[in-house]
């Protein structure tokens, strides 16, 4: 199954070739180091300056802005993890994203199934909508949006960010999963249907398995952008204990703006999840890309 | 917008009909042995239904019927409660296109565009040589490299806010190098916030731009770069000759999709400048000009007309830019379909 599985992955080229590469170290200009070092160093810097102000008094704050903690104050952290508001909408972004999640890989790969592997006449069609979908992000339905949310009823509810999220991470997901559903080998679909499997059959005993590795890539970044989303969440919520975290986030920012230590813990504490999944899945989300992008 | 730049960064296919119409008959036709009967055929469309129809049911509904409805609302003077009835016909879209306030946003938009492709295009191509090479440590790099993009929009927004303001850990840095002349004030000063502004996005974009400049990268064949070595050609050498024109595809999609996203560009401003300064700091947005005269008015029926001329601009130069830009690449992936 696992060799199958590998099979089935559009972008196996870059594991083998890293591991190629790695035997033979080159002799590399130290000046490659340094510039890449300091690249990190102010990627990190900022993201840095967030998570070391929190663990900083105010006052060290206001006389040096730049400078590392002299005393490690713990009690920003901890007074944030103590407020229920905090945990409050760290549930409410984590059921958005979940829900998100699992709404994008069912609707997803049922969809990409289709495109990938039945024969019919409004396939390209099909395939043209979604993919005109990645050409406008959220912004420009927003407004409407809005209404169509107020008119059903959802405003200030969950419901109303996850399916409008649902909608707008289908085209990504579609476009990087039926690459992935067509790498299937043709030969397992014939000897399902020798084996008496329906096309249908073949779905779920074959093809759900096996695009297990794109369904990771797709939802992660369909979690991630869930996760990170602010401008519907600030259309749709307008009550605090409803905010997901982007919105307790900044709410938190205006309302706590003289204690500048606690906001920069409450900011830390809300990357961490998404940092958490991207730093785990990065060679899968980059081989997704890579995929996508050989098109 | 969090998810403006990125994961749009599937837009890659360049030919979605095309491709699919050249590719689809090799791999998805019927093997001869079954006959196709009435009874299978019917059973095939019911299949297609039910795998399909829910994603396109949910699709069309909060994607594609919103940016219609829009178009029928900016025809209205419209508080958003009960149906529309003031119809107004073009009014709303003579007033955008005469307000100053959008022509500098556009200004604004357009400048992002070019700053983005200017500065992140030559620095991310650099980085990701650089990072291509066989140095210890690569991996972690690269991880680390994705953090600001990985990081929300509020968050940099959030912390970078602080970080630039007058008494903030930017101007405290400068001050401690010895470079306290090039303190300014970053955030309100007309002159320089457009700046800090380009500063932030392309901190936070680079990365990404880094990411999949290194994934085409590695989809260059190896043994073109050792023919080259042979023939004698230097390390920029063959980087300039080989690798850069086969980076091309991969470096207009990027394009593409950067472009885009500095159109629709609204959470960053509209976190770190809020609703009413980012005018005066010289940083709004057409997205920010549409929320703040919009929603933020309450006056929808104007807003669903700014979103509708957002729109318009945006399908326009996307559709430009694949008809004149992105057309190479389809030509290439539909000729390799029919080999």
């Amino acid at each position: 199954m696992s060799a199958i599985a590998v099979q089935a992955t559009p972008a196996p080229a870059p594991a083998p070739a890293r591991k190629r590469r790695g035997k033979k170290l080159e002799r590399v200009n130290p000046l490659v180091y340094v510039v890449a070092w300091l690249l990190v160093g102010v990627c990190i810097g900022p993201v840095a300056f967030i998570v070391l102000g929190g663990l900083r008094t105010n006052s060290q704050i206001t006389m040096d802005p730049s400078g590392f903690p002299t005393t490690w104050e713990w009690g920003n952290y901890a007074s944030v993890l103590n407020s229920s508001m905090f945990w409050q909408q760290a549930a409410n972004s984590a059921i958005c994203g979940i829900a998100t999640t699992i709404g994008v890989v069912i609707l997803g790969v049922m969809a990409s199934f289709v495109l990938a592997r039945y024969d019919f006449k409004a396939q390209p069609a099909m395939y043209s909508l979604f993919a005109a979908g990645l050409m406008f992000p959220m912004t420009v339905a927003i407004t409407p949006l809005y209404i169509l949310i107020k008119n059903l009823g959802l405003m200030n509810s969950l419901a109303g960010i996850i399916l409008p999220q649902v909608a707008f991470a289908l085209p990504t997901t579609i476009i990087i999963l039926v690459p992935f559903l067509r790498a299937i080998p043709k030969e397992l679909e014939e000897a399902a249907s020798i084996d008496g499997a329906s096309r249908l059959g073949f779905f779920f005993r074959m093809v759900v398995p096996l695009s297990i590795p794109g369904v990771v890539t797709v939802g992660i970044l369909a979690f991630v952008a869930s996760w990170n989303s602010y401008m519907l969440p600030l259309f749709i919520l307008n009550d605090e204990a409803m905010y997901t975290l982007p919105l307790g986030v900044q709410s938190f920012a205006s309302q706590y703006s003289v204690d500048t230590a606690r906001v920069l813990a409450f900011t830390s504490l809300s990357m961490i999840p998404a940092l958490i999944f991207f730093s785990l899945f990065e060679r899968r989300i980059v081989g997704g890309l890579t995929g996508a992008v050989k098109g | 917008m969090s998810d403006s730049q990125g994961e749009n960064a599937l837009a890659t296919t360049p030919s979605p009909a095309g491709r699919s119409a050249a590719g689809d008959d090799a791999v998805t036709a019927p093997p001869p042995v079954r006959r196709r009967t009435r009874r299978t055929d019917w059973r095939k469309h019911a299949e297609i239904a039910l795998l399909g129809g829910p994603a396109i049911i949910v699709f069309v509904a909060f994607v594609i019927f919103p940016v219609v409805m829009a178009a029928y609302y900016g025809f209205f003077k419209w508080k958003g409660y009960g149906a529309p009835t003031d119809f107004v016909g073009l009014e709303n879209y003579v007033t955008i296109l005469q307000d100053t306030t959008f022509h500098e946003a556009l200004m604004h938009n357009g400048f992002i565009v070019v700053m983005s492709l200017v500065l992140q295009g030559p620095a991310a191509v650099i980085l990701a040589l650089l990072l291509n090479r066989k140095i210890r440590g690569r991996s972690l790099i690269r991880v680390l490299i994705f953090v600001p993009y990985v990081v929300s929009e509020v968050i940099v927004g959030t912390g970078w806010s602080l970080m630039l303001q007058t008494t903030g850990a930017v101007n405290g840095f400068l001050e401690k190098i010895g470079l306290e002349g090039w303190a300014v004030d970053w955030l309100s000063d007309p002159d320089v916030a457009i700046w800090s502004l380009m500063l932030i996005i392309t901190w936070k974009y680079v990365g990404f731009a880094v990411i999949l400049f290194l994934a085409g990268l590695q989809s260059i064949p190896e043994e073109l770069h050792e023919a080259a070595a042979i023939d004698g050609a230097s390390y920029w050498q063959t980087q300039r000759r080989i690798t850069l024109p086969l980076l091309g595809p991969t470096l207009r999609i990027w394009a593409f999709l950067s472009i885009i996203g500095s159109l629709q560009l609204f959470d960053l401003v509209y976190i770190i400048w809020g609703q009413y300064v980012s005018a005066t700091a010289g940083t709004s947005t057409m997205a920010t000009y549409m929320v703040l005269n919009g929603r933020n008015a309450g006056n929808y029926g104007f807003g669903n007309a700014v979103a509708v001329v957002l729109f318009i601009i945006s399908l326009v130069i996307a559709l430009t830019y694949q008809r004149f830009v992105l057309r190479r690449d389809t030509e290439g992936a539909l000729t390799e379909g029919k080999k």
